[in-house]
């Protein structure tokens, strides 16, 4: 009788648990919304931001984090594929993939501000690029390689083996079975996780601080010559992109209207986060039935 | 059909290529790995090497002026103030988070049916999505006011660090313990059950000591990232650099305090390399934690 009593008394305490961590969630993210869904407009979306006068948009903040995500992950994409494939394909255990293994480990819980140092003293001093685009992306390669490893080895994982091994029965060699049967197979998940790692793109600040950079010069839109400084297209340009401009503002921002500009930017970036999570889901159930059904 | 399979250089008909890219991009891991500790660690003691200081005076110290001038008895440069804040931080933020996030996975595993897991799940997925100056900024903007108004003092504190944190860290936890539950035998539960034992004796006697290797790695891995984090922590904690004697007393840590200053300080200067020296203290905690999941993995004898 008394151990059915603990028991119940148990199971409500978990009921209790996993509920608050939902009410805190919902209550966060409708905060957001709430606070910050009224500033948002397309004035505020396009509008560059304003150091000391009201009045601010995020314009160039919004198109630099893209900008940047676009950069990052045309590096962090092919390294970080081609190293999944190599642990699930070909790695045999020894020492090598041993030191591997480890290096990804370490590398994934790298604090975020320790890669954004590594990069103001690599690619920022020593390569004389100074506050830029490339550092930036640089460093978020370092930072969601070893997420973009761990991705492609599990999709890849899901991979029947008596695909591979049919693959390899018709003649084929083990590199034109991982290009033709092994990575199409495992497309949907990878897609998915392609997404999500945009996601962390976006919503990183700490290890760009010291490498994008934390202001953005004018930009000139219609100057599509990427060599010019004022192009948004230039990659050697310094760039604050919407994380960055989130925590400089909060911290020392000068301009009357922060609470506005705050909350509006913090709204924007959740919506943004939010609809990454949510495409990848959808985006890979989508694949996914339309490889199998066809 | 030899033609279609030749693609320029990268022709699938050889095995060669294929191996030769797969090899370099992961032995470009291992680099990345050895120049970061590499340069990191040679910026990071040029405090000791350069400006002369004793690593038992940087670690040890509490007096934290680095731009003192000589005549006054300065510059000096100790840490401890520091390090003390990012410990405590990291503590109190695992010690309330561990056992909500046990709840949770537990809840998700055993106890939940298939349309409380269905809220669950995406949940905590989305709270491992909130970027961290979201997070920071929440802090900012609800808890630092809250705590002011209900508890007094300034708002910014230790609580508010932690606390703010804790939610952090929670999706870190959940996912691993989670997937360590969902890994154990079936049978085990069913043992336990068909022996007479209630649900939640199942749940702590049978399942959560088995799963132990989880709920460690699980634990050490967020508190690697609460030890780490840097902005959502230095927006709310006020950053004085002072002990801090009560739980709301505002407080300073390694990360916040690299982030304000690094892009103040001269490159060279002492304040600059004492920075580099604290970043190099936040690497080493987190090879540390490494080293401490790999040892205690081994010794359980259970792989993740």
């Amino acid at each position: 009788m008394n151990s059915r009593l603990v028991d119940r008394i148990a199971t409500v305490i978990f009921w209790a648990g996993a509920l608050v961590v939902i009410i805190i969630l919902g209550s966060m993210i409708s905060y957001l919304l709430y606070h910050g869904g009224k500033y948002i407009n397309w004035g505020f979306l396009t509008r560059p931001s304003q150091v000391i006068s009201a009045g601010g948009g995020i314009g160039p903040q919004i198109f630099n984090s893209f900008y940047l995500l676009v950069m990052s992950m045309a590096i962090t994409i092919p390294i970080g594929l081609l190293a999944g494939v190599y642990l699930s394909e070909y790695a045999t255990a020894n020492k090598f993939t041993e030191a591997i293994r480890l290096s990804i480990e370490t590398l994934n819980s790298l604090p975020s501000i320790v890669v954004g140092l590594f990069g103001l003293l690599v690619f920022v001093n020593m390569t004389g690029w100074g506050y830029s685009l490339i550092s930036g992306a640089l460093a978020l390669t370092v930072l969601n390689l070893p997420f973009m490893v761990r991705i492609t080895e599990e999709s890849i994982r899901g991979v029947p083996g008596s695909l591979r091994e049919a693959s390899l029965a018709l003649g084929a060699n083990q590199w034109q079975t991982i290009c033709r049967v092994v990575l199409p197979t495992a497309f949907p998940g990878l897609v998915s996780g392609v997404i999500i790692t945009c996601g962390r793109v976006f919503e990183e600040a700490a290890a760009l601080l010291f490498t994008a950079g934390m202001s953005s010069p004018p930009l000139d839109f219609s100057q599509w010559n990427i060599f010019n400084s004022a192009s948004p297209l230039n990659p050697f340009r310094p760039a604050e992109t919407l994380a960055v401009h989130i925590w400089k503002i909060n911290t020392e921002g000068l301009i009357p209207d922060l609470r506005r500009v705050a909350d509006g930017s913090a709204a924007v970036l959740i919506l943004f986060v939010l609809s990454f999570n949510l495409g990848a889901r959808w985006l890979g159930r989508r694949i996914y039935k339309r490889m199998t059904s066809t | 059909m030899k033609k279609s399979f030749a693609a320029g250089a990268f022709s699938l008909n050889s095995e060669l290529p294929g191996k030769i890219l797969t090899t370099g991009a992961a032995f470009l891991a291992i680099i990345s790995v050895i120049t970061i500790v590499g340069f990191i660690t040679v910026k990071g003691m040029s405090t000791f090497v350069v400006n002369g200081v004793s690593v038992k005076e940087f670690l040890f110290s509490t007096s934290w002026w680095p731009d003192r001038l000589p005549e006054d008895g300065g510059p000096q440069v100790g840490v401890l103030v520091f390090i003390f804040g990012s410990v405590v931080i990291a503590m109190l933020a695992v010690l309330f988070s561990a056992p909500l996030s046990i709840i949770c996975a537990v809840f998700m595993t055993e106890i939940a049916p298939s349309w409380g897991q269905r809220f669950l799940q995406p949940s905590i997925e989305l709270l491992a999505g909130i970027p961290s100056v979201v997070y920071g900024y929440i802090g900012l903007s609800l808890l630092v006011p809250f705590i002011r108004n209900s508890f007094g003092g300034l708002g910014f504190s230790i609580l508010a660090g932690f606390l703010v944190l804790s939610i952090m860290i929670l999706p870190t936890i959940v996912s691993v313990l989670t997937d360590s539950l969902r890994s154990l035998p079936r049978e085990y539960k069913e043992a336990a059950l068909a022996l007479g034992s209630t649900r939640w004796q199942a749940i702590r006697l049978v399942l959560l000591p088995a799963a132990r290797s989880g709920v460690i790695t699980g634990i050490v891995l967020g508190l690697a990232r609460a030890f780490g984090e840097a902005l959502a922590v230095q927006m709310v904690i006020g950053n004085m650099r002072k002990m801090p004697m009560t739980i709301l007393d505002p407080v300073i840590t390694l990360t916040s305090a690299i982030t304000m200053d690094m892009g103040n300080t001269p490159m060279g200067s002492l304040w600059n390399n004492a920075l580099w020296s604290m970043g190099l203290f936040t690497l080493m905690m987190s090879c540390f934690f490494i080293l401490v999941l790999r040892l205690t993995l081994r010794k359980g004898g259970v792989a993740r």
